[in-house]
């Protein structure tokens, strides 16, 4: 019996490829009239894979058919997209994809979550057998043991995750904080979702143009204000994100000191993602206020980025062990010898220590 | 098992680690901690005293570091340098009420061991009772000012250091008059 993998992601094709190709209920159907006896389907916005096992040779043109959404027949292009993998090659990609290292941000955790409902779809429809069992616990324990053992999915890599960190630190629980969004931008929009999806709330909205404003109040549902009250707002508000046109500093210490005074040390952390810059450098010596422009939110994003990328070779070690292990099981499940563990003695005494 | 209540932070062991090294170390080194003959007999008042307002050190040492780990997280944040352990530390409210907390706890044993410190039948120096209140004072402007919002948490921070470096001193200055005298 062999094991399969072929799919497309965001590497080898564009959107606009990725999404005539999809994996559902159908696409097994197909797949299991082609002879594969077992089959699970991982299906992103970054990629669509199928994983299966066949005991005879399948052509990529009926796996490309397969997947199709229309259901037409592959053409060059669309096979050029694709990757093919058997076996070990299979497993190590497998390993790499639950752990986050062939994600387009890397060392991301939800590729993990995708997974894990992948396979629990296709056990439940009865299209994973023995062996993609073994495949995917196996991808599991691996991507559980990068995490842990490396810092590959260590800090923010992007702009809103930092935001969203740095907010976390400041003020500990972010529900019931409050955020004047100042100007609108896709940054800044961004950012005030990320902070919404960590429970922030009180959303509020400031815009020259107060249309600008009430359309981003309705979409986030927050509410809009004048422009001319943003300062008074700075007495209730924790976070500012910060991202007009002005060509001049909006906010300076002579300004902000006497809000400050009315707000009995809660701190105040503002985004300032505008450029020419909203807020002076030298707001940020004042006391309770922390401020970050978008050079320093993408140098913290960018430095994050680069740990995990000096992460990715112990990463890769630890999975060079377990597919070097996984074959060896590949090799006794095809002599037909029952292994004796899933789990030989040099990786299964460091995944026993690490589940400990 | 006392103060951990008042704390309950990640890391606060790394941060002791350094501090307790460093006491040890000193104990130690210096001759303040030579045997001697107890110069006054044993009695529940004293034993009550010297055990409570040996809690209430601790309970300062670790408002102090608490504070290091405030100040350190508080640097980071402010000149954007963020290094490793940044991602570990707790965050600035919470390490701040663990501040506040550790610092209310300590102050209130302190007095305790103070009051009791009368309560002990051989007459105590002067300058030992006037040291140990400077010390009760010091704690109590801390707690006072925040408590009118005098001071910023950061400045709370720095003045948890100051303070019980300050006490350990005097407490040192207090055994040296009590060998003395």
């Amino acid at each position: 019996m062999n094991l399969l993998c072929f799919g497309l992601n965001h590497r080898t094709a564009p959107i606009e490829a990725r999404e005539r190709f999809v994996g559902h209920a159908r696409t097994e159907a197909l797949l299991r009239d082609l002879g594969c006896h077992e089959v699970l389907l991982l299906t992103t916005c970054n990629r669509v894979e199928i994983y299966a096992a066949a005991d005879r040779s399948i052509l990529s043109e009926d796996l490309v058919h397969s997947l199709r959404v229309d259901g037409g027949s592959s053409s060059k292009e669309d096979l050029a997209a694709f990757y093919r993998m058997d076996n070990a090659d299979c497993a190590r990609h497998l390993f790499r994809v639950a752990s986050g290292l062939d994600s387009m941000v890397v060392g991301e955790t939800e590729i993990l979550g995708q997974a894990k409902r992948a396979y629990e779809g296709a056990r439940a429809s009865g299209s994973a057998g023995r062996l993609l069992h073994r495949l995917c616990q196996r991808a599991f324990r691996v991507a559980k043991q990068v995490r842990s053992k490396t810092q590959v999915t260590r800090g923010p890599v992007s702009v809103g995750s930092v935001a969203v960190d740095l907010a976390g630190k400041i003020f500990g629980d972010l529900r019931g904080r409050k955020v004047l969004v100042l100007g609108a931008g896709e940054t800044s929009e961004k950012t005030l979702r990320a902070l919404a999806s960590r429970g922030v709330s009180d959303l509020r909205m400031s815009n020259r143009t107060s249309a600008r404003a009430e359309e981003l109040a309705d979409q986030m549902e927050g509410i809009a204000v004048p422009f001319a009250t943003w300062l008074e707002q700075c007495r209730e508000i924790d976070i500012l994100i910060s991202s007009t046109a002005a060509e001049t500093h909006l906010l300076t210490p002579r300004l902000l000191v006497p809000v400050l005074r009315d707000r009995a040390d809660r701190p105040l952390f503002i985004i300032d993602i505008a450029v020419p810059r909203d807020v002076a450098p030298e707001v940020n010596e004042l006391d309770g206020v922390y401020l970050y422009d978008i050079d320093s939110l993408q140098e913290i994003a960018g430095e994050s980025l680069e740990l995990r990328r000096q992460q990715l070779v112990v990463a890769e070690a630890i999975i060079d062990e377990h597919v070097a292990d996984f074959q060896k099981y590949l090799l006794l499940a095809d002599t037909g010898t029952r292994p004796i563990s899933d789990c030989p003695t040099s990786v299964s005494g460091t995944l026993r220590t690490s589940e400990s | 098992m006392l103060i951990g209540t008042a704390y309950r932070l990640s890391l606060m062991g790394a941060f002791t680690a350094p501090l307790v090294f460093l006491l040890q170390i000193t104990a130690l080194i210096l001759p303040i901690d030579t045997p001697r003959t107890s110069e006054v007999s044993p009695n529940s008042w004293l034993e009550f005293h010297a055990s409570i307002s040996i809690i209430a050190y601790g309970a300062f040492a670790l408002a102090c570091v608490a504070g290091a780990m405030y100040l350190v997280q508080e640097r980071q944040l402010k000149t954007h340098q963020l290094r490793s352990i940044f991602y570990h530390l707790p965050p600035l409210p919470n390490l701040f009420s663990a501040m506040t907390r550790l610092l209310w706890f300590g102050f209130i044993l302190y007095s305790a061991g103070l009051i009791s410190g009368f309560f002990v039948s051989e007459p105590l120096p002067w300058t030992k009772i006037a040291l140990a209140i400077v010390i009760w004072v010091l704690y109590g402007a801390i707690l006072q000012s925040r408590y009118l919002r005098w001071v910023a948490p950061r400045r709370v921070a720095t003045l948890c250091m100051v303070a019980f470096a300050v006490a350990l001193s005097l407490l040192w200055s207090i055994e040296f008059v009590g060998h003395r005298v």
